[in-house]
Order: structure tokens, then sequence, then C-alpha cells
């Protein structure tokens, strides 16, 4: 009945046309890309500094001067972080952006920035990224508190207070139950995403991973072990965009946004319409028909990782494989280097870094496979990328589908 | 029933919407809010119907019984009140009523295997304070739900 009522309100693909948006992005160009100096454990480091670092570091990767930037999109800066951040940085925009979807927010921000520069209304837009996952622990005051009168903190959190772990498996759990999914499947992941940290000398996690270590792992939550879930690390990042004219003059060739698109369902773990999906069901083929592509002319995949289940179920929301399919699917190995689906190929937020929202990484990943940059992990002819990222309790999900020329 | 430590957990505070939510946990009833333009039950308590957004909606008084349509065995305490409990289980239920309340299991055995997707379950009410009763589901016996 939920899922009934919950498909009533979602506006079908074929009523969408996609064809205007298409010719606008193609308008604007990814110029720039880079993390934080110091990634993994930094407490030596505050939020402010790993973003302005990392927009330092992707400017100068972009070969754009600050004073140039007029447009600034974070989540992470505190409640108004995008006027935070631009006061920190010293920059007065003519495009703001703060919005707050999770991990999804930078891929959301970056369908947002894009929009705004094929529109005209700023030229050079920064989305930065920075959070102290692991060094804010404990540090008090460092979260915020949730309105005692919000659903979840009247429905969810006399029952369980703990973050995502704790809703996932639930999500994971129904899974298991409906399709067969197995623990070994959900280790597949595990174990191919650490061979991709193994070869990334930014990924903290770099020490061989088997099958049988995750499932000897302990318990956090069941279904999950240890080994299904993100690391939580300090870390920034921050991905730099243009037009396509300005683009022509950047210090590294230009990596095209084909498609973008967004959707959320939920975001009180009662209010999700069915536990075993995601919105990528509908943010994936529109971005993938706003770019023209089928899953077949996508070499390289990058998919938020916050548990391994997470990846799973996202593979069959994008339509990679049949709904339920997604344990034999990622079975043998297939996503790990020299397998026919590359996918997380950073490492991932399992094995490389994850400071509490992952989501600019994968973006990150994507513009340097694109562009040829990854050394020992390059993916052979990487010529389109898809990113999809994930917030909440998968809530909410923006998917990207990039190119190089 | 008071309580040998003191209650340390986050507690619900009632909202305008959901007053009479957690007036009828403390009475040990479970109402759920009803719409009466599409005739259905939805969840959480709102003035209006998610779905066709009528301002017209009623509390109806639950059977108290439904299934686990799933849930988590927690082995780690995330926030130092639970850390006595550890394993202990969450679900989400679905109500005969047809919509799902996130809740935590009682009278089961915090084992994988031991507590599994559709079984059957009832509410139990848990008196935590003179204003507050949570609503927790422990198992029923198969045939009692047939």
């Amino acid at each position: 009945m939920l899922e009934a009522m919950h498909e009533e309100r979602i506006h079908p693909l074929e009523k969408l046309d996609v064809r205007e948006k298409r010719e606008l992005l193609r308008k604007v160009a990814i110029v720039g890309v880079d993390e934080s100096d110091e990634i993994g454990i930094v407490p030596h480091k505050s939020t402010l500094q790993l973003h302005a670092e990392a927009a330092r570091n992707a400017l100068a990767d972009a070969g754009i001067d600050k004073s140039e930037v007029d447009a600034v999109l974070t989540c992470s800066a505190g409640g108004m972080a995008s006027v935070q951040l631009a006061e920190y940085l010293g920059i007065v925009p003519t495009f703001t952006d703060s919005t707050m979807t999770g991990g999804s927010s930078f891929a959301i921000q970056l369908e947002h920035a894009a929009l705004a520069i094929a529109a005209g209304i700023c030229k050079v837009a920064v989305i930065t990224h920075g959070q102290r996952g692991h060094s804010d622990r404990g540090r008090p005051g460092a979260r915020a508190m949730m309105d005692p009168w919000a659903p979840a903190a009247q429905f969810e959190a006399p029952y369980y207070v703990g973050g995502p772990v704790g809703q996932y498996a639930l999500a994971c759990m129904r899974h298991m139950h409906e399709y067969g999914t197995t623990h070994e499947q959900l280790a597949e992941i595990a174990v191919a995403t650490r061979k991709w940290a193994m070869l990334n000398p930014k990924a903290m996690m770099r020490e061989p991973l088997t099958i049988e270590d995750v499932l000897s792992s302990r318990w956090v939550v069941y279904p999950f072990h240890l080994y299904d879930c993100c690391l939580v690390t300090d870390a920034g990042g921050a991905v730099v965009l243009t037009s396509a004219e300005r683009a022509r003059d950047c210090r590294k060739r230009p990596v095209w946004v084909l498609g973008a698109a967004t959707s959320h369902t939920h975001l009180t773990l009662t209010a999700m319409p069915d536990l075993t999906q995601t919105p990528a069901r509908y943010s994936g083929p529109r971005a993938m028909a706003m770019a023209g592509v089928t899953h077949s002319d996508i070499d390289v995949v990058e998919v938020y990782d916050s548990f391994t289940y997470t990846v799973l179920v996202t593979l069959e929301e994008l339509g990679f494989c049949a709904k339920g399919e997604g344990g034999p699917f990622v079975s043998g190995q297939r996503t790990a280097p020299g397998g026919d689906f590359p996918l997380n190929t950073n490492g991932g937020g399992l094995s490389y870094t994850h400071p509490g929202m992952y989501g600019i990484f994968p973006i990150i990943e994507a513009v340097r496979q694109l562009r040829g940059e990854c050394g020992p992990r390059q993916v052979p002819n990487a010529r389109v990328a898809l990113v999809n990222t994930t917030g909440g309790t998968l809530s909410a999900t923006g998917t990207l589908v990039l190119a190089a020329d | 029933m008071t309580q040998a430590r003191p209650y340390l957990k986050p507690l619900p505070e009632p909202s305008p919407e959901t007053r009479f939510f957690w007036e009828k946990c403390r009475q040990h009833e479970l109402w759920l809010p009803y719409c009466r333009r599409c005739q259905r039950f939805f969840w959480y308590p709102r003035d209006f119907c998610p779905r066709c957004f009528a301002w017209d909606v009623e509390w109806r008084q639950a059977s108290g019984r439904g299934k686990v349509y799933t849930f988590a065995i927690h082995y780690r305490a995330f926030h130092p009140a639970w850390e006595p409990e550890v394993p202990y289980v969450t679900a989400i239920v679905e109500l005969e009523e047809g919509v799902r309340l996130y809740t935590a299991l009682v009278d089961v055995e915090p084992e994988p295997g031991k507590v599994r997707c559709d079984m059957p379950v009832e509410v139990v009410f848990e008196d935590v304070n003179e204003r507050i009763s949570l609503p927790k589901f422990r198992p029923l016996p198969e045939d009692a739900h047939a």
C-alpha cells in the first residue's frame, strides 16, 4: 500500500522532456577536482581548513584564480553553509547553494551549479566539502541537535540512536529476506573495493582483505559485519565547474556533464515506500536519458558505498541488473580491478575515505578516471562515467553521467 | 513499574499533531491516523493525509497486531543508554492496518536465526514515566495470527 501511494506521486519519466536540460548541460564543464592536503585522520585541521585546502587544490587543478569564483556551494560548513564558507574564503558570490541532502548534496549541487552556469547566473562554481567524522566524535557541540518534535525524534530515536548503520541494517535485512541476498555476496563488494584501495596511495585501508576476513569480523549491527561498514575519517574535497567557453583555457581537459538528476523519497525510515528500493530508480534513468546513454556505454561506475549493501541495491536500482539480482551480479569479484565492471575505483567509502558524507569523492574519482590520471588503478579507455550518490537513510540520490571528449 | 536506574534514552516529546497518539499509548492503546477521503491509515501523524492532501483525518484504534517487516540486531551501543542492553533488536513492524512503525522487539532471543522477517507480533507498552509509554512488539504464536 505504501508503495502504491508512493508511485502515484512520481512523475513518470516519459512525461519529462530532458532535451532542454541536456542542451543546457552541454554549456558546462568540470575543470578542477582535488582533496584536502591530508585525508584520513586529521585532528589538527578544522572543518573549514579542510574546505579551504580542497578549494585551493581544485582551483589549482583547474588553473583558475579564486578571484574568478562567483558561485559557492556546500552543505557542510554549519547551518548557513555556503554563506559561512564564502565568508571564510573571501568570496562574494552571485550564486549560492547550501542544499543539504546528506551524502548526495554534492552531486545535487553540481546539477544546480551546472544549470546556473548554463543560465548565465555565474561563471565559476566551487563545490566544497570538509568534515571531521573521525576527530569530531565526542567533541561537544560538534553535531547539531534534532528538533525534538521532528518525526524521527519522536518515532525513531526512542528506539535507536546511532546514525545510518542501524537504519541501513534494517533495509539490508529486508532485501536479504525478499531476494535471498547473502553475507558472502555483500562481502564480495568489501573485498573488491579493498583491491582498488590497494592501488590508491591516498586510501586509508590498503591491507589485503578476503571474503573470510569479512565474514569472520564482528557484527556491528546484524546483518552487517564490521567490514560491511564504511570508514569514519576526516577529509575535504572540492570540484570546480565553469562554462564550456572558459573551460577551453583551463589547465586540464574538460569533463562534460551529460546528465544530472535528483530524487528523494523519504527521510524517516517508516516513510520509506519500500525498504529494498532507493530513489536511484528515479534519478538514474532520468540522468541516463538526459545523457543519451545506455548501461553498456558506461565504462566506470562510482557509487556511494556507505555500506556494502548500499552498492548492491544501488546497482539494481540503476538497472545494471534486474531487481533482486545485485548479489549474483557482484559475485566472483566482478567489480574488482581486472573485472568486467570497474566500480568504486578509488577504494570507496569502505577503504579509501569516508568523513561522514562521502559524496564529493566519487565525483572527484570519476573525473580523474575520465582524464586518465589514475595510474595503476586507471580503467583503460574510460570515456563515460556514472556517479550515484546517496544521502540520509537511502533517502536522497543525485545521479551524474560524466564524459571525456 | 519503577525503573531500577534512571531512564537515559531519548524520549518522545509529544507535539501538537502527536499528543493524542502518545496519550493513548499511556493508556496502553495503539491509535493511528486515518484519512477519511482515501479510507486508509497513514503514518506518522499529521493534520492531513500525505497521499491525497485532504485535511480530513481522524484517529482510529489499531488491532495492535502485525508482522516484522524487517529487523536488526545491535551488538554495539552507539549511545550509552543502550550499553546494558546489547545485543538488542530493533524492527519495523507492519501493522494489520497497513502502516509501518519503527520499534523494538521484546521477548525474543537477539540472535540471527531466532528473529525473522514476517514473524507475527503484537504490541506491548513499556511504561517509562507518568507521561510516556513506548509501544514495542513481542512475538505472537504463529497460529494466533492465522
